[in-house]
């Protein structure tokens, strides 16, 4: 019988920014399972949510994480409108969806930044990272901060869209089209991305179903499921864009969904600014209290729907706030991907979920004293670069090609 | 200037130690090596183990589970080493204090040099703190 | 299919088994079953009708712990709450994490978080609390007082 060894990732991994702790079970090169170990991000939100009132509830919400810093924001308000029957104006759910789109956008660069990095393209994440800063700075022009815009509150949002600063964001728009047609290009073409992703970490639709799997993790395995959609709210059924679903299941379509993705969100922020020059109006519709009641609110976040419930007993304080992120549902999924894998493929497979351990609420811890024999994040690193190179040998490319000419 | 501050302030080798944090102040540390403020090309680099830390910084709120092991991490790091808390979280725990599973603030467990205010702080305001430090160890 | 039968057939289905049912919204609609009738009323919603597991809710209230289901029909546009009341002496429920696989870990955190024990569960270990917590404190729950042990 094999040996089986256990290699530790995590949870203080030198590239991934939060500390989680996967377990790896190995036969030689291949994956057997995977033991995932959380709590290290636990900090109690959901307790700390029933000493705030329903206004501050939503800034404590947005520090759940800092990526969906918009997401979860939009749900938990949308949860209150529920419970409290609240209506928000029309000039309000289109500010608030061309946030939640400008957030995607950067959320899904900095993916595609750090799958990059951890394939050993690092000219991608330098590149990726790069045009990320022009959307940031935007962000930084609508709402005051590069992250954590703080721009929900119940019944509408907080700050206007001033009009003077539309051309801005347009320009930044146009700005970003080069480059994101160039990446979708170097991930189409490049023969070495499609050796390294394709067929690996297949996430079967059944699996999908089975473990409630959401967000672009669902949609690359053919489940087309986007709350955006779903259950129209914001702005999202007076815009047109289009939902992403592709078929296989690996790494690779769950790069292709969040690169079409991308191309989406450019659409519907176009859209969105288009009306806001046209729809005037109010933002905020100043509800006073919200009476006792329960309320669901729902978003779809970068990776997945955010799931907020509000409960209300009359009081300015919600009495039970419930709060799941995509992540949650999605991290466990790894189990299904990397079994029967490679280990060399296996940093990709989980950082393909796009996990967000911060959202799930936990984290994990490396032991260094178990006795086992450790292979540490730098060498599964390390494999992982080296099969780039030899595949790039092998195949004879050169790596993705940045045409400098056709972005500026 | 001893041997010691010599060595340590001349290229700064960073290891980023991440508590219970949203990312965001994570996701700002990456981004200072990013082209827009490329701190490479003043020697700073970021490692993966604590062993070749000569600066620490500290992000997020450290939750009970993660305290003891950021201690943990903190003590294998050669001395002299330099620390830093980024953001509102490791400097006071901010939004986070009431929380039942949170037990002080980092610099209770961890010697803290410099508190870098913000949520998150933008990449400029971590690298004044950098270079404050610097200056500071120098005596200059 | 449409909305309308799917909200029948559960009707005919559960039949007497349901405590209550009311339509928040059209888009929300909230079921209440007795805790034996939980693995049956998944096994309806979730194998046959094909709903996507949200998460559940624990809440501890006065009278009772109440376990919310949430379980959303996309193809339909609305979110069905499977409720359910358990003792607060005793808090009891059959796991479903065998009938649908997306539950195991929010069992984990509604047994730590808020005592609320899952007969069955295949893996019932802590997920978010560190491993030396002490027993019988419950975060969740109304009566908790933040201790040193925290």
């Amino acid at each position: 019988m094999p040996r089986t060894a256990i290699i530790p990732i995590g949870p203080y991994h030198p590239l991934q920014e939060e500390p989680e702790f996967f377990k790896l079970h190995v036969e030689g090169e291949t994956v057997v399972g995977l033991d995932i170990e959380l709590g290290y991000n636990h900090r109690g939100i959901e307790k700390l949510s029933e000493s705030k009132t329903f206004e501050q509830t939503v800034f404590l919400v947005e520090r759940i994480c800092g990526i969906c810093s918009t997401s979860h924001p939009i749900a938990c308000v949308q949860a209150i409108e529920d419970a409290g029957n609240i209506a928000v104006p029309e000039r309000a759910l289109y500010i608030r969806s061309l946030i939640g789109e400008l957030e995607r956008l950067h959320s899904h660069l900095l993916w595609l930044g750090l799958a990059g990095h951890f394939l050993g393209f690092n000219t991608v994440w330098m590149w990726v990272w790069r045009y990320r800063e022009d959307l940031l700075d935007i962000m930084e022009l609508l709402t005051g901060n590069r992250n954590h815009y703080a721009m929900m509150k119940p019944g509408g949002v907080r700050r206007d869209i001033r009009r003077e600063d539309i051309p801005a964001v347009r320009k930044m728009l146009d700005g970003l089209k080069g480059p994101l047609a160039l990446f979708r290009d170097a991930v189409a073409e490049d023969p070495v991305i499609h050796a390294r992703l394709k067929d690996v970490g297949v996430l079967t639709r059944q699996e999908v179903i089975d473990y409630c799997a959401l967000g672009p993790t669902a949609r690359a395995s053919g489940v087309a499921i986007d709350v955006r959609r779903d259950h129209p709210h914001a702005a999202y059924g007076l815009v047109e864009w289009d939902v992403c679903v592709e078929h296989n299941g690996d790494v690779f379509d769950k790069a292709v969904v969040r690169i079409r993705e991308m191309f989406e969100s450019v659409r519907i922020v176009a859209q969105c600014l288009d009306r806001l020059e046209v729809v005037g109006g109010p933002i905020d519709s100043n509800p006073k209290e919200i009476p006792p009641g329960e309320g669901i609110g729902h978003y779809e976040a970068p990776r997945g729907e955010v799931f907020h419930y509000v409960r209300s007993d009359g009081g300015n304080r919600p009495a039970r706030h419930k709060v799941r992120a995509p992540s949650y549902m999605n991290v466990p999924t790894d189990r299904a991907a990397v079994l029967g894998g490679s280990v060399s493929d296996a940093t990709i497979v989980l950082a393909a979920v796009d996990p967000c351990y911060c959202c799930t609420e936990r984290m994990a811890a490396l032991d260094a004293s178990t006795g086992r024999r450790l292979m540490g994040a730098k060498e599964l690193l390390r494999l992982s670069w080296e099969k780039t190179e030899r595949l790039k040998r092998e195949l004879g490319a050169e790596g993705p090609k940045l045409d400098l000419a056709r972005t500026e | 200037m001893s041997f010691a501050v010599r060595a340590l302030t001349r290229s700064l080798n960073v290891f980023h130690l991440g508590g219970s944090a949203c990312n965001n102040c994570d996701i700002e540390i990456l981004d200072a090596l990013t082209p827009r403020y490329d701190v490479e090309r003043f020697g700073l680099t970021l490692v993966g183990s604590v062993r070749h830390a000569d600066l620490i910084l500290l992000s997020g709120v450290f939750n009970t589970k993660a305290a003891i092991r950021a201690r943990r991490i903190y003590e294998q790091a050669p001395k002299p080493v330099v620390v830093v808390a980024i953001g509102a979280c490791a400097c006071t725990g901010d939004i986070f204090r009431k929380s039942y599973n949170w037990d002080g603030p980092v610099d209770r467990y961890i010697p803290v040099d410099a508190y870098v205010a913000g949520c998150p702080p933008k990449p400029e305001a971590m690298l004044e703190a950098v270079v404050t430090l610097v200056k500071k160890l120098r005596g200059a | 299919m449409t909305r309308d039968d799917i909200l029948a057939r559960i009707k005919a289905e559960l039949g007497d088994r349901v405590v209550d049912f009311h339509a928040k919204s059209d888009r929300r609609y909230y079921v209440e079953v007795g805790p034996d009738d939980v693995p049956g009323a998944t096994r309806l919603i979730f194998e046959e009708l094909g709903a996507r597991f949200q998460i559940a809710t624990g809440i501890d209230t006065p009278r009772a712990i109440e376990i919310l289901y949430h379980w959303a029909f996309d193809r339909f546009g609305f979110v069905l709450t499977l409720r359910t009341k358990l003792d607060r002496e005793k808090p009891e429920v059959d796991s479903v994490a065998g009938i649908c696989t997306g539950t195991e870990w929010i069992e984990r955190e509604m047994w730590e978080l808020l005592g609320v024990k899952f007969r069955g569960h295949p893996d019932m270990r802590h997920l978010l609390l560190r491993d030396d917590w002490p027993a019988g404190k419950f975060p969740l729950r109304r009566d908790y007082v933040r201790a040193d042990h925290a």
